[in-house]
This record gives structure tokens, C-alpha cells and sequence, in this order.
């Protein structure tokens, strides 16, 4: 009953806001937005997916929220440290309301942590961040420390993933409340008009937002998944701004002065995992002797083939020829100016000859075949740049067979290392970390690391310094250990880096974008052009 | 009549249960949801807790006898990735794939049966050649190309029709519709031409190929003889016999029509339920793919049924209950 | 009564009161179209070319050491690093568009003539048993029918693909899956009216084996609409092709199909680069319209009740 009456005050609400602003007629007001990966709900901690944490973003606020280059600042916290070695106060900002007028207070963040793991039937969730934490204590309503089972230098970085729900309205809401507006009160620069799952999002500025004032009156957020349809929306003015913009239209879409773009180098790392897991003396799945008999050993456990195939590679032919530029060759997996990134590691050079000579010393003089597997839908130009490796490595005598697959189909079998060799991507959070526990370190559940080392890479040596930085509270010490692992597997080529993504964005001239590194796309970061 | 009724619900249930399991062994066999929906940084723990979440850790069978035993109760279980019923996701999307349809089957009725019918009528005039030479383009183009290439002139170059997506709707009992307004007719257009464009080739055809058989009849011949006047052999004695085939074709087509508007959906955003199947496909999301395919099945069995009393109807040489011999 | 007979074996049995034979009737007739021996001629050069492609073309564009992505995207008539003249440009990966099309062509034909007679026969053969037979093999097959036709194909390949892996052999058998119900129930439709017919019912009264009455009296007058459908299906099983290419569950990417090779070339449809698109699109143009031109006259020749 209560619920119906909110539901009916909610909608009353939505029509006297239409009613303004069909008073005020200001078209211009509204501003619409297409994005290519549709948003699954509206519940902040139901899925952990990019195109859920960019609206997300927009109607909720986290502790700590990140730059576009990724640093952190002050977002519902205004500074935080840690008190003890395993304990981080944060205080909070005062005076911050949620879109339904309730206060913010530190019992917001505490419930909001505490929902992490419970979140019923979650794809994916965000119980993560939950787990290092053993206590929570509210000190007074604008200040919570977080009791740490250990010290736990990555607790500023997790709170950059958490949106700040309002306690009183979630309390017995479940993801269908969020998914009908109801319960995604945030406190963010937008609030939620109407939600039409998988179509669109209409959203309406929040007026008492505590940060910049957001650009726009009304915000339609639409999702249009196929890449051509979003940019021919673009260009018919359907829409003011598209995000993933296809490199195929850019040399168009540069040449166009209805429009502009905004772009800056990612943090996705497109690399090839390789076998590890098959014994130097076994046969790995898609590898054979020319004559496509088994070679009985897996050529890819000695460093000398690896580092060959490495060689192989022109990353700048890829870059320019396939990715139009729309990416920078990549040596390691973070981009320069973030947290772990090994200074001086640059991309390997292009070196045919040299690839064919380590071949030969490695006793392949005539090389051998391989498989090389891909998706086809799941990254930029993904079987594109696999063709152009096949052709590479095909010239220093490794003949390469390129199978493209969906990902649905993909990713299983990768997950189960059946393949020899294979491309992937990697979505980098601002933490040196990230990629060296979850690509390069070894498969133990214990732990929870490794968990996406499809090639089942394992050095001793680089875990040793991977577990040292992870209860290191001083970050000058703790970054030197991660770049001391990084570069170590990256000299062991545990990976072949192909290159970091740029992330493209395309608008109509009277709009302004902020390009960020997290790919997110957020309404708050567009704004009218300054004239 | 009540028992061949009976008979072929039993059917169609047996077709129904035969098709769930298929689905069930089918996505198994193509991957695993959780890889596909997890987030990449998820340790093992987490992607344990996902599989339990979702009912993935049950052996195979026994997911499927869960899945039987709420589907008896109605309940058709939660998409994996909207956690709402997959009943109520597709049922939301439904009214935009059925308009698109039924939008599509209207316009190449509207323009097949005539073009079809003049052809037939006049098969060596310049006009009937250029018709057929049409139709035959009609269905070479693959309909992705033809879509893109309709946004391409009409939307990005000519700027006559809005490129994608649904526009504004209306309300008709209780549900959202674009075909009463203007705006959602403007969005309709290019989607359900895309759509029409193979069905409007095929009753050309089959019109055409009717009319042609059915004037060199006895029956037609002899009334002409009789002196009938040309439009009342046509309408009457011709079109009468032609409707059975093109009757079955665009009833059949109906169901593959909002089946197949997966592809016309995904290049013209249009929100409907093709394009929330090719999505669900590409995540795995097991619920939704069944729940799918299980009205469409229903769909499919009821305009068969529809299709064939029909026939018996029109057509009284065939009858429903005739059997064997 | 007469009139019934002659229809009945009019296509099949030799006709005894007539000089020529019924081959040589056949091509007189199918001669009178000059737009169908257009189609004919047109045709057969593109078979020709499909079956020669090895021995005619510059580049093998399936062979990855012979491709250059430094060559990619180049405009038609550009000149390459091996040294032969790329007359229709290249695609992304530096493939020589002409080459791409004749090799392209070859697998269009197969996986569209292979699969589309692979169907017809299934589909045929249980949609006139469906027919005859009635009851319970009726029902049964129209069932599975009312199964096949309810799932889309593109979920159908995908399940398909994914158990037996990418390849040409596997599209044929995915396509031949989805499209025998509609020759299934084309010919059911057909036939259910056709064995009301009275030269059915004479040839029972005669009590010819079952065999015979099928094949030989009622499968002739079930083809003018196969025939339509058969034809239709070719056409159909190509562009299908192309369109499970499209979303990316086709022949292996490195061994294009037109219908791949246009999906490969559309994303660069707005950014001018227009023939890695619309020359495999043209190509894939003609042959259909080529084979649709064949069938139609086809049609109008074996079409019993057409016969003046």
C-alpha cells in the first residue's frame, strides 16, 4: 500500500516536472546521448559492468570518485587516511541530500557496504570490496572507520568502486525497485525520470547537487548497440553524442565539422595469452609441426619462441593500419602516469630477422603452425588485428591458422586454456596491482589470484613480490615492488602486449566532453560548448 | 473438430517440451553464462558465489527439472542479467516486434498482392519484367546491407527519416504502441520496409506464379467463355484460388517474420523482442532464451493451426479431419 | 477426365506421339527467353570463374604470408608491394578485392547450391510422405516442422557452429537445417490438394506401388511451387550466409565468403571506402539474380499446367 502511494507521488512528481518543462520550452535543454553497451539495471551493486557503473555515476556518488585521468578526489568523503595499520577513516561531506530529500550520513555508507554481498541472483557482484573489511564503525554521523582483517593499502582504490545508496530507501528494495526508479535515489548530478530497460533512460538535473552543476536540464540516455546505427544517428542528428565511436568512421567523422571528438588513451590492454600450462615436453592443443603433426613439446614454454613471437609483431603497423591510430603500442599493461606503470618499458621493437633468428636457436629453424584464437564482438578490430599477427608471424615461418568466434564461445573455452594461443583484452583499474594479481600471477583460489591467467603464467619470483605489496601501506615502497614484478614477467613475456585502447567519443559542435580513461560515459561530462 | 483441436494442443505441447531441452543442452554446450557476465576481476571466490547464484552448479538435469517445476507454476525464471522475470522482459518488448511485423506483413500485402497480380494478369509487358527483376532484388540483398543503406540514404544523407530507435508511442490498452503517433509511424517506416522487403518479393512471386497457373484453368477459361466481364473473372474466379498459397506463405511468414526481425531490430535499435534474444544469445542469459523461444513456438503452432483452418475454409478438397485414407 | 490424365504424366513419361524428345522440348522451350539464356550465360561465366579461381587470380587472398596490411584499404587500381595491380582495391587486411571475390564466389556456390539441395531433397521427400502417409507420420513431421521453423536460424547456426566449430561443411549443414521445413511444408500444402486430385485416385485404382504414386505422379505436380521455393532458397541460403557472417558465425575469417567479405567492408561504407563492400555486394548481386533468372524460366517451363 505504502509502496503503491510513493509509486503514485513518484509519478505525480514526473508529470509536474514534464509540465515544467513544457512550460519553459527550452529545447536546448535537453540533450541526447547514445551509448553502445546497454545498461543491464539501475541498481548500483547488481552487476559489476561498465555501462551499469556510468549511470550508476550519474544518479549515485562514491567516497572517493576518480578523475578522468583516473586520480582519486574527494566525492561523498572530503579526506581520508589510514588511523591504524589496519584501520581507514574517511570523513564524510556534510550537508549532501539524496534526490528523495533524505540526509546523507555515515549509516548510508555503512548499509551500503554491508549490501555488497547480498544482493540476490548478482551476475557478478561487488562483494569483493565487502570481504577485506572485518568491522565497520560509525565514530560520529559524518565520520566511518573500516576495520581491516590486515593492512590493506587497496581500500582508497575500492571505495572508488562502490555507489553510496540511501539507507532508508533500499533498505527493503530489491534490483526490480531500483529497475522501476523507485529505489535509485542517489545523490548524484542526475536523478532517474523513467527507465525503459535495454531501450533508454530518461534523466533530469538534480538542482541541489553538491559538486558542478550538471550541463543540462534533461538527459536522454539511449542505447543503440550497433556501431554503424549509433554513428548514422550521430550524423542525422537523432542524437548529440555517441560513445565507442568505430575507427572505421573516424576519418569520416574528423572530416566533419557538424561534429567533434573527444578522445584519450585508455586503460585496456589488448595482449595474447600463451600456453603456459602444458609441460615443455607435452603437446599444447593448436600447435604442430609443419606438416600439422603433434611436436611432442610445447614450444611456448621456452622464453626464446616467446620472445620470437614478440618480435614478430609490428605493433605500429597494427596501430596505424588497423586501429587507425585509435591506440598507442603497448610494452606493459598500464599506460603512462598511473599508479605501477614501469618507466622505460616501451613497446618492443619490430624485428623479423632477430624473431628468426631465436627461432632457430631455439630449435624451430623452420618453424612450426599454430593456431591463433580470437573473439570477433568483443573488442575493437578484434579479429582484424588477429589476421594481421597471423600474417606477421606467418612471415617469420610460424604458420598461423586465425580462428574468430563470439565471445559467448570464446570465453568458455579460453577459461577451460584449451587454446595455444590466444587474444584478449584487459581493462585496467588505476592500480599497477590489478593486472599482475589477476592476469600474471598464479591460479590459486586460496589467494583469489590469477583468476583471469587464462595461460596459467606462474613465477615464483613475481608472486613473492606481488604478495609483499599487497600489506604495503607505504605507496612509494609498495609501487617500486609492482613495478619490480611488472617488469620481470614482462622480460619473461608471461604476455605479448599488443596496444592500450583509445576511447572515442563523438559529438555535435554545440557539445563539450571531458574524455575519460575508464571508458565510462557519464551525462555529467558533457556540457554545452563554450562559444 | 473438438478432438483434432485437442490433438494438436497435445502437440504443440510435446513440441514445447521437446524444444526446452534442446535450448537447455544447446547453451550448454555453447558456454558458460558466468564467464560471460562476470566481471573480469573477480576472484574465484566470487565467480563460486555467481555460479550458485544462478542455479549453474546443479548437474544439467537437474537444473532442468527445477526450470520444469517452477515453468509448471508459470514461472518461467529470472533473466541472469536483469534478475526480473524473462516472462515480463519479453512480454515489455513484445508490442515493438509486433508492430514491427505486422507493419511489414501490411505493407508487402499492400504492395505485393497488386504488383503480383499485374504481372500475372500481363506477363510480357515491359512493366510485369521490371516488377519481377524488382522482386528478385528484393530478396538477393542481404537485409543488414539494405538496412544500413537505407539509414545511410534516408537518414544521414537525405535527413527525411530518423535513423533508429522507436520514437514516441502511444497508449492502447495498457501497452505502448509507435503506430499512433506520427513521430513513432516517422521511426517505423525504414524498419518495417527493411522487414517487408523479402515478403513483398515473395507474394509477387506467388501471386504472380498463381495468377498465371489459374488463367490457363478450365474453370477460368470457361468463364470467360460464359462471357464474365475480365474484372469479375480476376477478383472472383482467379484471386479466389490464388489466395490459398500466398494465405499459407504470409501466415507462415508472420511467425518468421517477428522471429527473424532479430536482424532489422539490432540495425535499427528498435527495441523489441528480436533484438533482446540476440543480445540474451550473446550473453547466454539461459531464462530469456527459453522463455523466447517457447512463445514463439506457441506463436508458431497457433498460425499453423490458423493457416490450416483456414485452408479448410477456402480450399473444401482439404479437409481438417481426413487422415490416411 | 482427359485433361487430369495428361497433366499427370505429362513431365514424366516420354511422349510417344511427338518426334523430339522431351530434352530437346525442354530446351526449345527454356530457349524462348532470351532474358533467361542471359541469366544462363551470365551464370555459367560465374561458375566458370568460381572453378578456376586458383589458376586466374593474382593473389591466393586465403594464404595469410601472400596478404600485407601495409596494403590494406587501397583504393582501386593502386598498385601493391608484390607488384600486381589491385583492379577493385583491397579490403583491411590488404586482400586484393578480385581475388576475394572470385575465391568468394566459390564458397557462396557451394555453401547456397549445397545446402539448398541438401534441404530440398530432406525437405521434399517428408513433406510428400507427410502428405500421403497422413495420421500420425503427418502430425509427427509437420510437428517437427512447426519445431524447426520456430527457432531462429541465426540461434540454430550458433548452437550448431558451436558444436561442430566454423567451416564451410558445418554452414551447409546448419543452412540445410533451417530451410528443409519450408520445402517440407511447401510440398505438403501442395500435395494435400494435388492427391484429392483424380489422377491420383486412378493411379491407386490401378494400385501402383507407393513409391510410384509419390515420385511419379504427385512429386511433378508438387514442383512448380518447389521450384519457386527451391529457387527462392538459393538466393536465401546465400544471403543467409552472409548474414551469419554478418554477425560474425560463418566461414572462418580468413577464408571469406562474399557474404563476409561485405560484412568486413560495410563498417567502412560511411567513411567513403565503398568498394570493400560494394563489389563483393555486386558480385553477389549478379549471381543471384543470374540463378533467380534460370529458376524462373525453369519454372515456367516444367509447370504442367502452364502447357498450351
Amino acid at each position: 500500500m505504502k509502496t503503491t502511494r510513493r509509486r503514485h507521488l513518484a509519478a505525480a512528481t514526473a508529470v509536474a516536472a514534464g509540465i515544467a518543462f513544457v512550460a519553459t520550452g527550452a529545447a536546448a535543454q535537453t540533450m541526447t546521448m547514445a551509448v553502445g553497451a546497454p545498461v543491464t539495471s539501475l541498481d548500483p551493486h547488481y552487476h559489476q559492468l561498465s555501462p551499469n557503473n556510468a549511470i550508476a555515476d550519474t544518479i549515485f556518488d562514491r567516497l572517493i570518485n576518480e578523475d578522468h585521468r583516473s586520480r582519486n578526489q574527494p566525492g561523498l568523503a572530503t579526506e581520508w587516511r589510514a588511523v591504524a595499520p589496519t584501520v581507514w577513516e574517511f570523513r564524510l561531506r556534510p550537508n549532501v541530500r539524496f534526490h528523495n530529500g533524505n540526509a546523507f550520513t555515515a549509516d548510508d555508507v555503512a548499509f551500503t557496504l554491508q549490501r555488497l554481498p547480498n544482493v540476490p541472483n548478482s551476475p557478478s557482484s561487488f562483494a569483493v570490496y565487502f570481504r577485506p573489511i572485518a568491522r565497520i564503525e560509525i565514530v560520529d554521523p559524518l565520520t566511518i572507520r573500516f576495520h581491516t582483517h590486515q593492512p590493506y593499502p587497496l581500500l582508497p582504490l575500492d571505495m572508488t568502486n562502490v555507489r553510496i545508496v540511501d539507507k532508508e530507501t533500499v533498505e527493503n528494495a530489491t534490483t526490480a525497485d531500483f529497475n522501476d526508479v523507485r529505489a535509485a535515489q542517489g545523490t548524484g548530478p542526475y536523478r532517474v525520470v523513467t527507465h525503459r530497460n535495454g531501450d533508454r533512460i530518461e534523466l533530469e538535473r538534480n538542482d541541489t547537487y553538491w559538486g558542478e552543476r550538471p550541463g543540462f536540464q534533461r538527459v536522454s540516455y539511449r542505447m543503440i548497440t550497433n556501431d554503424a546505427a549509433r554513428t548514422a544517428a550521430l550524423l542525422a542528428g537523432d542524437v548529440e553524442f555517441i560513445d565507442q565511436v568505430p575507427t572505421t568512421d573516424l576519418a569520416k567523422l574528423r572530416a566533419d565539422n557538424r561534429v567533434r571528438l573527444s578522445e584519450t588513451l585508455g586503460l585496456r590492454l589488448i595482449f595474447l595469452g600463451l600456453d603456459h600450462q602444458r609441460a615443455p615436453g607435452e603437446n599444447s592443443p593448436f600447435v604442430t609441426d609443419n606438416n600439422g603433426q603433434p611436436l611432442g613439446r610445447n614450444p611456448l614454454r621456452d622464453v626464446r619462441v616467446r620472445r620470437a613471437l614478440n618480435m614478430a609483431i609490428d605493433r605500429n603497423a597494427i596501430v596505424s593500419r588497423v586501429m587507425e591510430g585509435a591506440a598507442a603500442p603497448a610494452g606493459q599493461f598500464l599506460p603512462e602516469g598511473v599508479f605501477g606503470h614501469v618507466p622505460g618499458l616501451g613497446a618492443p621493437a619490430y624485428d623479423p630477422d632477430g624473431a628468426r633468428r631465436l627461432l632457430a636457436e631455439a630449435g624451430y629453424p623452420q618453424g612450426f603452425r599454430i593456431q591463433l584464437n580470437s573473439p570477433n564482438d568483443r573488442y575493437i578490430n578484434d579479429s582484424r588485428i588477429s589476421q594481421a599477427i597471423g600474417q606477421m608471424w606467418t612471415r617469420i615461418g610460424v604458420r598461423t591458422a586465425v580462428e574468430a568466434q563470439p565471445w559467448a564461445t570464446f570465453i568458455g573455452r579460453a577459461s577451460r586454456i584449451e587454446y595455444s594461443t590466444f587474444l584478449i583484452g584487459w581493462g585496467s583499474n588505476p592500480d599497477g596491482s590489478h593486472p599482475l594479481r589477476n592476469i600474471i600471477g598464479t591460479y590459486s583460489r586460496e589467494r583469489g589470484w590469477g583468476a583471469s591467467n587464462r595461460g596459467r603464467y606462474s613465477n615464483p619470483q613475481v608472486d613473492a613480490l606481488l604478495e609483499q605489496s599487497l600489506t604495503e601501506l607505504d605507496n612509494e615502497k609498495r609501487e617500486r615492488l609492482l613495478i619490480d614484478a611488472m617488469r620481470m614477467a614482462m622480460e619473461d613475456v608471461a604476455v605479448i602486449p599488443l596496444h592500450i585502447q583509445a576511447n572515442i567519443w563523438a559529438m555535435r559542435r554545440n557539445l563539450e566532453h571531458t574524455a575519460r580513461n575508464d571508458e565510462l560515459t557519464r551525462a555529467q561530462d558533457v556540457r554545452p560548448a563554450a562559444r | 473438430m473438438t478432438v483434432y483441436l485437442v490433438r494438436r494442443l497435445l502437440q504443440a505441447l510435446l513440441v514445447v517440451l521437446a524444444m526446452s531441452v534442446i535450448v537447455f543442452v544447446g547453451v550448454y554446450a555453447i558456454g558458460d553464462p558466468v564467464e560471460i557476465l562476470i566481471s573480469p576481476d573477480a576472484d574465484q571466490l566470487e565467480r563460486e558465489r555467481a555460479v550458485v547464484a544462478l542455479g549453474l552448479d546443479l548437474p544439467l538435469w537437474q537444473q532442468y527439472l527445477v526450470f520444469l517445476t517452477k515453468a509448471l507454476q508459470g514461472d518461467l525464471g529470472n533473466s541472469f542479467v536483469f534478475n526480473e522475470p524473462a516472462l515480463k522482459l519479453i512480454l515489455q518488448r513484445m508490442p515493438a516486434t509486433l508492430e514491427l511485423a505486422f507493419g511489414a506483413m501490411f505493407l508487402s500485402i499492400l504492395v505485393g498482392l497488386p504488383l503480383g497480380l499485374y504481372a500475372g494478369l500481363r506477363p510480357d509487358s515491359p512493366v510485369s519484367k521490371g516488377i519481377m527483376a524488382g522482386s528478385i532484388l528484393g530478396f538477393s540483398l542481404p537485409t543488414f546491407w539494405v538496412g544500413l543503406m537505407l539509414i545511410m540514404v534516408f537518414a544521414v544523407q537525405l535527413g527525411w527519416l530518423p535513423s533508429t530507435g522507436r520514437g514516441d508511442t502511444a497508449s492502447l490498452l495498457g501497452l505502448q504502441w509507435s503506430f499512433l503517433t506520427i513521430d513513432g509511424l516517422s521511426h517505423m517506416a525504414m524498419p518495417a520496409l527493411n522487414l517487408a522487403l523479402f515478403k513483398i518479393s515473395l507474394v509477387i512471386r506467388l501471386t504472380r506464379a498463381g495468377v498465371r497457373e489459374t488463367m490457363l484453368m478450365d474453370y477460368v477459361k470457361f468463364a470467360r467463355a460464359k462471357g464474365l466481364s475480365p474484372a469479375r473473372v480476376t477478383f472472383v474466379h482467379v484471386f479466389k484460388n490464388i489466395l490459398i498459397p500466398v494465405v499459407t506463405v504470409v501466415g507462415l511468414e508472420l511467425g518468421s517474420t517477428i522471429a527473424f526481425s532479430v536482424v532489422t531490430e539490432s540495425v535499427f535499435a528498435w527495441p523489441g523482442m528480436g533484438k533482446l534474444i540476440i543480445d540474451s544469445i550473446n550473453v547466454l542469459d539461459r531464462p530469456v532464451i527459453v522463455a523466447y523461444l517457447m512463445i514463439i513456438v506457441l506463436m508458431f503452432i497457433t498460425i499453423n493451426l490458423i493457416v490450416d483452418l483456414t485452408y479448410s475454409l477456402l480450399d473444401p478438397r482439404v479437409r481438417l479431419e481426413s487422415k490416411g485414407t | 477426365m482427359s485433361d487430369a490424365t495428361a497433366n499427370g504424366t505429362a513431365p514424366a513419361t516420354p511422349r510417344k506421339d511427338k518426334v523430339e524428345t522431351p530434352f530437346r522440348r525442354f530446351v526449345s522451350e527454356f530457349c524462348e527467353s532470351k532474358v533467361a539464356i542471359g541469366g544462363l550465360i551470365v551464370f555459367t561465366a560465374i561458375a566458370l570463374i568460381a572453378i578456376f579461381a586458383p589458376w586466374i587470380t593474382p593473389q591466393n587472398p586465403y594464404d595469410l604470408a601472400q596478404l600485407d596490411i601495409m596494403d590494406g584499404r587501397q583504393e582501386p587500381g593502386t598498385t601493391g608491394g608484390a607488384g600486381f595491380t589491385f583492379w577493385l582495391g583491397t579490403d583491411d587486411q590488404g586482400r586484393d578485392m578480385m581475388s576475394g571475390i572470385m575465391y568468394g564466389l566459390r564458397i557462396s556456390l557451394t555453401v547456397g547450391a549445397g545446402s539448398a539441395l541438401i534441404a530440398c531433397l530432406v525437405g521434399a521427400s517428408l513433406g510428400l510422405l507427410a502428405a500421403y502417409a497422413g495420421g500420425r507420420t503427418d502430425s509427427a513431421i509437420m510437428r517437427l516442422v512447426d519445431l524447426q521453423l520456430s527457432f531462429p536460424s541465426i540461434l540454430v547456426a550458433l548452437m550448431i557452429l558451436a558444436f561442430l566449430g566454423k567451416g564451410i561443411m558445418n554452414v551447409v549443414i546448419a543452412l540445410v537445417i533451417v530451410e528443409w521445413a519450408y520445402y517440407a511444408r511447401t510440398v505438403r500444402g501442395t500435395a494435400l490438394v494435388e492427391r484429392r486430385r483424380e489422377y491420383i485416385e486412378a493411379a491407386q485404382c490401378l494400385a501402383l506401388p507407393t513409391h510410384r504414386i509419390l515420385f511419379r505422379h504427385l512429386l511433378p505436380n508438387c514442383l512448380p511451387p518447389l521450384i519457386v521455393v527451391a529457387t527462392m532458397q538459393v538466393a536465401r541460403a546465400i544471403a543467409l550466409e552472409a548474414t551469419l557472417s554478418f554477425l560474425g558465425l560463418g566461414v572462418p575469417i580468413t577464408e571469406p565468403s562474399l557474404g563476409l567479405l561485405i560484412a568486413n567492408g560495410y563498417e567502412y561504407m560511411l567513411s567513403g571506402k565503398y568498394w570493400i563492400s560494394f563489389y563483393p555486394g555486386i558480385a553477389l548481386l549478379v549471381t543471384i539474380v543470374s540463378i533467380n533468372l534460370v529458376g524462373d524460366q525453369l519454372r515456367d517451363v516444367l509447370n504442367p499446367r502452364l502447357k498450351k
